[in-house]
């Protein structure tokens, strides 16, 4: 019999588990749009993705780690041709799936066989309650799909998937009315925060909500309780008050992470950069290997002292903040968020300095995309490789002549894939 | 790293708890906590 | 600094099952009834105790002892919780703490009579 005061959920959660409750997988980096505020910056498919079998692989790997669910995402991964193959394989092998989609391929007959699946849920983005705010950040038509989408699933019979919403400063105003979408086709409202990683860089200055807006978001979620998901994204709010619904901390290589088109490990999806790179699926020990031997997870689930947030008597219930959001405004990660709810992140933030925040290399942006995103802060040099893709720098296995490159409008998500030629 | 700007806690903005004094053994004593499978931030 | 649902009910959950009081009584658990976990419901131990989930509901739940998860593995081959906790050994004093948890399991569909 314990003697001992059981600990509570966060600190067991805080110092990493042995596998990840659930995570995010992006299945491609290919995408029919190009929203302007693309955390994993996404338009072209990469030569590198992972193979239908390496897919199967990593399923397998999750159902082994009794990983709860996954949310597949990407890019659009309703575009790869394998995507119901994998979506079935992990639900047979009791990995639950939910998916991220723009709603492109979310027809009366994929509505119908969502519809009567107790195993697959699916979010439908969505940034605007009108066209016009969302055809704004997300491109001409996008609103329409989308919208297309929720009319099949309610038609269908789905009840309760996600409409999945980034909060902007442009539809802060349009809470109410992303409700009453919710409730027109039977879904439940997810808000979540903006945070300025991948294409989200270069429009996070003109699209984040300003101090006044975020505090009426939290009283309209405190007011919204548990009905309206947020998939915990803004526990840097409570500061405010009443914590919001959720575990109020950082999850990032402790409970969650992203798995990316190409197998690489990163801490969460908003920071798809090599300082939060901690390993490849494809690496010796797998995905397992990665979760439970990766150095940078080590010091993520290291208690955290606060650094110069310790001494603010907020930092019990905020934990400081996101760290995604603090590294890509180039601010300490042991100091305040950006969006800080008492203000010290202005401070912090006309502290910083002249340096350009860091800007991640992984970049799969159609070039139309990158130069409609919008003025970049840092003025800084574009890395732009011209050349062959890697697999034909050297003759081919076969010594057969080398395929020219996959063209940029190629929409087959498997085009140039070579099984003789991928991995390492 | 200096930390003036930092020391300065706004007054006007009390620190958080919430828990009421009476929760704070209950909370403790519980040994079933529970969260929404969406409540973990990292994933989107 | 988070909010617990002893004594709520999630969005959209399921009815409590019979032999648990209404929502807002999670203090009573009828012992002397046979349960079993919600057959939807995925159990993973950690060092801890358990993280339990619930593919219908979507909930997860912590459980913050082993003893804990022994005792609600024993429930399907026992006539009722009270016997379960005892083959599992929890002392009569603790009966009534496992018995709020226990409540907690059951207001939220994780456990079910069977």
């Amino acid at each position: 019999m314990t003697t001992t005061a059981p600990t509570r959920l966060v600190d067991h959660f805080s110092r990493g588990l042995a596998a990840p409750i659930c995570l995010t997988w992006e299945l491609t980096y290919a995408c029919n749009l190009a929203c302007r505020h693309c955390l994993s910056s996404s338009g072209r498919r990469d030569p590198r993705e992972l193979s239908t079998a390496e897919c199967r692989a990593v399923i397998d790997e999750l159902e082994r780690l009794q990983v709860f669910y996954v949310n597949i995402g990407g890019g659009e991964p309703t575009v790869r041709a394998d995507f119901w193959e994998l979506v079935d394989y992990a639900t047979a092998h009791h990995v639950g799936v939910k998916f991220s989609t723009n709603g492109v391929r979310i027809t009366p007959q994929v509505a119908a066989r969502l519809a009567a699946s107790d195993y697959v849920d699916v979010q439908i983005s969505l940034d605007g309650a009108t066209a016009e705010v969302n055809d704004a950040v997300r491109g001409a038509g996008s609103y329409a799909t989308a919208v297309r989408a929720m009319e099949n699933l309610a038609a269908a019979g789905m009840r309760g998937f996600k409409l999945s919403v980034v909060v902007t400063r442009h539809n802060v105003s349009q809470l109410d009315g992303f409700a009453a979408l919710a409730d027109r086709y039977g879904a439940q409202l997810r808000l979540t925060r903006l945070r300025p990683s991948g294409r989200g860089a270069d429009t996070w200055d003109e699209l984040h909500p300003t101090a006044a807006q975020q505090r009426e978001l939290y009283d309209w979620l405190v007011a919204a309780g548990e009905n309206v998901l947020t998939g915990d994204s803004f526990f840097h709010l409570s500061a405010y008050g009443q914590a919001l619904p959720g575990l109020n901390l950082c999850g990032a290589g402790r409970v969650v992470c992203l798995i990316d088109p190409v197998g690489d490990v990163y801490a969460c999806p908003f920071a798809i950069h090599d300082e939060f790179l901690a390993g490849n699926v494809r690496d010796t020990g797998g995905f397992t290997g990665v979760w439970r031997t990766s150095e940078l997870f080590a010091t993520l689930r290291e208690p955290q002292s606060g650094g110069a947030c310790a001494s603010c008597g907020h930092y019990d219930s905020c934990r400081g903040g996101c760290m995604a959001a603090k590294f890509f405004t180039g601010l300490p990660l042991d100091g305040p968020d950006p969006e800080c709810a008492v203000g010290h992140g202005v401070d912090a933030l006309l502290a910083r300095g002249e340096a350009a925040p860091p800007r991640s290399s992984v970049d799969h942006s159609r070039p139309a995309a990158r130069a409609a995103a919008g003025t970049r802060r840092s003025g800084g040099p574009v890395p732009v490789t011209i050349g062959r893709a890697p697999h034909l720098a050297g003759a081919t296995a076969a010594g057969s002549h080398p395929r020219p490159p996959v063209s940029a409008c190629e929409e087959n998500p498997l085009a140039g894939f070579d099984p003789a030629t991928t991995g390492r | 790293m200096e930390q003036s700007v930092l020391e300065q806690v706004d007054p006007t903005v009390p620190a958080v708890d919430t828990t009421t004094a009476g929760d704070a053994g209950l909370v403790d004593d519980l040994l079933v906590e529970e969260v929404s499978i969406d409540g973990m931030c990292g994933v989107y | 600094m988070r909010r617990l649902l002893s004594t709520g009910q999630p969005a959209g959950a399921a009815a409590p099952a019979d032999g648990a009081g209404g929502s807002d009584s999670a203090a009573f658990f009828d012992l002397d009834r046979a349960w079993r976990l919600h057959p939807r419901v995925s159990v993973r131990p950690e060092s801890f105790g358990a993280l339990l989930y619930h593919f219908g509901t979507r909930r997860l739940s912590f459980l913050k002892e082993p003893a804990l998860l022994a005792l609600v593995e024993a429930l399907p081959a026992h006539p009722s919780a009270r016997a379960a906790a005892a083959a599992v050994g929890v002392p009569d004093a603790r009966l009534g703490h496992y018995q709020q948890a226990l409540a907690t399991l059951a207001a939220s569909d994780m456990l079910v009579l069977g």
